[in-house]
């Protein structure tokens, strides 16, 4: 028997306050979303009893600090159903794993005249470092262009491919609109051409199973904190063959296998790309996050969210101001609207004073934005612990702040 | 009216409003009356940038006082700014450069000039006072 929402709502301690004397309503899940007692119960257990430098000493502490961290990555491994344990770096988030791939790659196979291929749906997180490369690099970049329904176009990205793509960068899920892109397919489409293929997975990893052997990505990247972990953890993962190749990202402690004045051989995989030492309080809070998940079961979780999401769908349909933004095949964790002549930061200060977070903005996505002819949407986002109610609740108070404005 | 007056007055407003919607129905109100300014104002030079939305603030000098305008695309920035230059406005650049703004406490719209919101509306307190301290010296300290 599958565990109750009230049940699972419990094990949340900061949804049992008010905000400006209401209940708290959080639908801001996109952003970041909320920890379970577990998450923090481990951290806390961490630095009260077990909290020491790892991969250096022989003493004790040392020792079960790195057992711990070690036993991680083997989680991790087996939450993304990679091949090896060493094809799991640990970073401090999304951003800092795209960047390094967009460093270490870009350094062992990116030269001038070749080509970076971005969505039109990426996150700046995953469009700024290929810009940045491309022009450090006198590379081109090309980004697959949007349809009006908020689906990439799929024959546009054909007929970019070429024999001088060296990467193609995918998000699983947008988080600016909620698309779910056909990544299989992107991901066939680019073997064939023989270019490697990264996906961003900052939005998708808490509404769906991942399976990189399956999916056949060469990059996976995504944040702790998105999952019902920390922040300041994030993981990328990259297929051995690849990594191999790539140089490290940062030097300094921990990946050196020797070093002196004139030379110095790095550390094998995968502390070759984890410079200093890295967050181990952070670490063992996103392994218990998987256990929260697959506590749960990955699949409660996206159904669950899923009749949310459509439920607000159609309940937004009916509101005459409403315009929802893009109408995909398929959609997975958030919803963006605009309410027409209410500019979205009136919308989101008021739905503040009624105990209701939302996000409101351009989503860190203006060149979405600027596609849909938007400043700036309204995002409604969802987890495993919003209710039916909470839902209810909102759109009723989005009613309200209509009726303010008119 | 001395700033000191006018910024009493703004309190004992707000002081008919029971709720919170209520006060936010009079900042919308606010927002909506203010004149909107003319589009060759709102230019890049005037906008005070505050992220989600935008705010413009003009100002001029004549006979000794000093004389705001704004504008914005989101109502209740609008209205606020309103709310500030009701109280700002026509006020002598040293009563400007020495005003408290402690009257946003009593109003209970503090929280929306903090340096965090994504409003503008703090960084714009901070141009208001410039201005006022640019023109004090222009035009004040030569004689
Ligand atoms: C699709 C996507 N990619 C990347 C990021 C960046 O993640 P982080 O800020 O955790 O590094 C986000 C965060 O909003 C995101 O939604």
């Amino acid at each position: 028997m599958s565990l109750s929402i009230e049940y699972i709502r419990s094990l949340f301690p900061i949804l049992h306050q008010t905000v400006h004397g209401k209940p708290l309503i959080y639908l801001d899940n996109g952003a970041t979303n909320q920890k379970p007692k577990q998450v923090i119960d481990r951290i806390v257990q961490y630095y009260s009893a077990e909290n020491a430098n790892v991969h250096r000493g022989v003493h004790y502490l040392s020792a079960i600090s790195t057992e711990a961290m070690e036993n991680t990555r083997k989680n991790v491994q087996q939450f993304l159903n990679a091949a090896f344990d060493e094809e799991i770096i640990f970073t401090k988030g999304t951003t800092e794993s795209i960047n390094l791939l967009a460093h270490s790659f870009g350094k062992a196979f990116i030269g001038k005249g070749d080509e970076v291929i971005v969505s039109g749906l990426e996150h700046h997180a995953n469009f700024v470092p290929w810009q940045q490369l491309c022009q450090e690099k006198g590379a081109i970049l090309k980004v697959i262009p949007i349809q009006p329904d908020g689906d990439l176009d799929l024959e546009a990205f054909e007929e970019m491919i070429s024999s001088k793509t060296k990467i193609v960068n995918v998000n699983q899920v947008s988080n600016a609109i909620g698309t779910v892109n056909p990544i299989e397919k992107i991901i066939e489409i680019s073997h064939k051409h023989g270019v490697a293929v990264h996906i961003d997975g900052a939005q998708a990893v808490s509404h769906f199973a991942i399976d990189v052997q399956k999916m056949d990505c060469d990059f996976y990247t995504f944040s702790g904190h998105k999952m019902y972990g920390p922040m300041g953890i994030g993981i990328f993962y990259g297929k051995k063959e690849y990594l191999e190749k790539m140089p490290p990202y940062q030097t300094g402690g921990e990946m050196i296998e020797y070093v002196s004045v004139d030379e110095v051989t790095f550390n094998q995989l995968p502390y070759k790309f984890e410079a200093g030492t890295p967050n181990v309080g952070g670490i063992l809070g996103l392994d218990e996050a998987i256990r929260f998940i697959q506590n749960i079961g990955i699949e409660r979780i996206g159904e669950h969210e899923n009749m949310l999401m459509n439920d607000t769908l159609k309940q937004l349909e009916t509101i005459d101001l409403v315009k929802i933004i893009g109408k995909p095949k398929q959609r997975a964790g958030a919803i963006s609207i605009v309410l027409n002549g209410i500019h979205h930061y009136d919308v989101a200060t008021i739905l503040d004073q009624l105990g209701i977070a939302v996000r409101s903005g351009h989503h860190c996505a203006q060149p979405v934005m600027r596609y849909f002819g938007v400043d700036g949407t309204i995002r409604v986002s969802f987890a495993i612990y919003n209710t039916q109610e909470e839902i209810d609740t909102f759109v009723h108070a989005l009613k309200r702040v209509i009726g303010m404005f008119r | 009216m001395t700033l000191t007056e006018k910024a009493e007055n703004i309190v004992a407003e707000f002081s008919l409003f029971g709720d919170w919607m209520d006060k936010y129905a009079y900042l919308i109100e606010l927002g909506e009356e203010s004149d909107p300014l003319p589009e060759d104002l709102k230019t890049k030079q005037n906008l005070i940038s505050g992220c989600q939305s935008q705010l413009w603030l003009v100002a001029e000098y004549r006979d000794g006082k000093v004389f705001f305008r704004t504008d914005s695309d989101a109502i209740i920035t609008k209205g606020i700014a309103r709310v500030l230059t009701k109280v700002l406005d026509e006020s002598t650049p040293s009563e400007i450069i020495e005003c408290d703004l402690a009257f946003l406490d009593q109003i209970g719209l503090r929280e929306h000039l903090s340096p965090t919101r994504a409003n503008g509306l703090n960084s714009m307190v901070k141009q208001m006072k410039l201005y006022a301290l640019v023109f004090k010296t222009k035009y004040e300290n030569a004689g």
